[in-house]
């Protein structure tokens, strides 16, 4: 199993989810973060007052999958959420130990 | 008494009300950080009231009543005499019922005191804030619009009576206003780490929509000084959709030319600019004349707030004096000029010539600096003495004014 940490533009979710959705990925987690990478900030100009913003906003998808969807997963998110400009974001890919359903209890595949 | 005249009155006292709270209001609260929006909207609320019971206490007669030169008298203390309760009877203003005349100044009294607040932004105690307006609005509103307004054939004001151009307040009001502002904003000094930390609005869509409040509440303002409705009201009215319409568009292409973004608080501010500019205009010039005045104001305040803000040194937070200091003065030299015949306006009784009004309206930009500077400079004294301190302390300015202040806070997230 594998833990998926995709830091995206927000306006490309709803295209992540879907391709995601297609693949039978049943859930996922959405935190609304902000950061930059190489695209660095951007500079905003109020009246004659310039503030350079480091920070742009992103959203970061977390999902818990299989090993076996691993593969598929990453090239649908990288290809949903590439718009080929600098900015697009990351995508990380740890090594999951163990996991619970709290409802049922059931662990590990069974409770992806 | 004239009923149509009574009616337009009346809407017009309304529509400056609302240029207050909400308007004023709203468009300084959105320019600040969230942890003082509520101390602008609190601020302003309380300023503009104060500035209406000070005027009916005293206020009115010492600026419409027969005095001196400078300053009225007392006669109509507490609005004596212009209403007597046992036999209904209401004493005239012109066509209309002077209580009403009185009413209307008063809300330009408010504003006038309101809009200083905007240089103190973020740092001014509230204490300091009320006994200095209660000192400024003596010393210098009061006998500014005495000087400006009243027509008397044996004692007027002083600008009145050298035949000194202001419709509807471009000294009164905005160049008053912004002196003011400039002088608070030296004496306060800069809030903690300008310059050094960002300091955004944190709310444009509020500040939108208190410009465009201000906006529609400155037909009651510029319209209804026509006192009367009239053709010369009809005039000021489309002046006043020009300017600001024109300095709307100027601000933005010179924004979008030199800085590269056309901003919306760059649109709201020609919009405001161009207001400030047409007000001691609206009814001394044509539309032609308005159009020119709105573009050059709104772009020249464009530079208030880039380039003089810069060169004077002071965090004049909201830019009071960068648009209703500079914005009042050229408003007022360009009143002079485009009042002409010549120049495509109405031309005065007078029948000055084109340099002597200009010569004349400079005297009253020049008279209302120095004295409304002079009155600010005592009055932020008095109160820092009375409140001990102008400001609030470093870590009451750190945590938001909101909270300390006022024991509330506009956001919860």
């Amino acid at each position: 199993m594998k833990l998926i940490t995709a830091i995206v533009k927000p306006f490309k979710v709803d295209e992540i989810r879907e391709a995601l959705s297609e693949l039978g990925i049943q859930g996922m987690t959405l935190t609304e973060v902000k950061g930059f990478g190489r695209q660095k900030g951007h500079t905003e100009l109020y009246r004659g007052a310039e503030y350079a913003v480091d920070f742009l906003p992103k959203i970061r998808i977390e999902l818990a999958v299989p090993d076996a969807l691993l593969d598929s997963v990453l090239e649908a998110i990288q290809n949903s959420a590439r718009t080929g400009r600098i900015g697009d974001g990351k995508i990380f890919v740890q090594a999951l130990d163990h996991v619970v359903r709290i409802r049922t209890g059931e662990c590990d595949e069974n409770a992806l | 008494m004239n009923n149509a005249d009574l009616s337009w009155m009346l809407v017009s006292t309304l529509l400056v009300l609302m240029m207050a709270a909400p308007g004023l209001a709203l468009f300084y609260s959105g320019m600040v950080r969230r942890k003082n929006a509520l101390s602008m909207l609190s601020q302003t609320l309380l300023v503009f009231s104060l500035g209406v019971v000070l005027w009916f206490i005293y206020g009115y007669s010492l600026a419409f009543t027969s005095g001196n030169a400078f300053i009225g008298g007392l006669d109509k203390l507490f609005l004596n005499g212009l209403f007597t309760p046992g036999d209904q009877k209401f004493t005239l203003s012109g066509s209309l019922p002077e209580l009403l005349f009185a009413a209307f100044q008063a809300t330009f009294a408010g504003l006038t005191c309101a809009l200083v607040v905007g240089s103190l932004a973020e740092r001014a105690r509230l204490s300091s804030i009320l006994v200095f307006t209660l000192i400024w609005f003596t010393l210098a509103y009061l006998p500014i619009c005495h000087m400006v307004w009243f027509a008397d054939p044996e004692h007027g004001g002083l600008l009145n009576e050298r035949g000194a151009l202001d419709f509807a307040g471009g000294t009164v009001v905005h160049i008053n206003a912004g002196m003011a502002g400039l002088v608070g904003a030296w004496l306060i000094g800069p809030r903690l780490n300008y310059r050094r930390e960002a300091m955004p609005p944190h709310n444009l869509p509020l500040t939108f929509i208190g410009a465009a409040l201000l906006w529609v509440g400155w037909f009651g303002f510029n319209a209804g000084s026509a006192l009367s409705a009239n053709a010369n009201a009809a005039l000021a009215f489309f002046n006043t959709m020009l300017a600001a319409a024109i300095g709307v568009l100027a601000w933005t292409i010179g924004e979008w030319l030199t800085k590269g973004h056309p901003s919306l608080l760059g649109a709201c501010s020609g919009a405001i600019a161009g207001l400030v500019g047409i007000t001691p205009a609206a009814g001394f010039v044509a539309p032609s004349g308005a159009l020119a005045i709105g573009l050059i104001t709104s772009l020249a305040c464009l530079w208030g707030v880039n380039g003089l803000k810069r060169l004077l040194r002071a965090d004049d937070t909201l830019d009071v004096f960068g648009i209703h200091g500079l914005g009042g003065i050229v408003g007022a030299l360009l009143t002079g000029l485009f009042n002409a015949p010549s120049w495509g306006g109405p031309g005065t009784a007078a029948g000055h010539s084109v340099w002597m009004q200009l010569w004349i309206q400079l005297e009253g930009v020049l008279l209302t600096l120095v004295w409304s500077g002079v009155a600010a400079l005592i009055a932020f004294k008095l109160a820092q003495w009375i409140c001990g301190g102008l400001r609030v302390s470093p870590e009451h300015e750190r945590e938001g004014l909101d909270i300390r202040t006022h024991g509330e806070s506009g956001y919860q997230n």
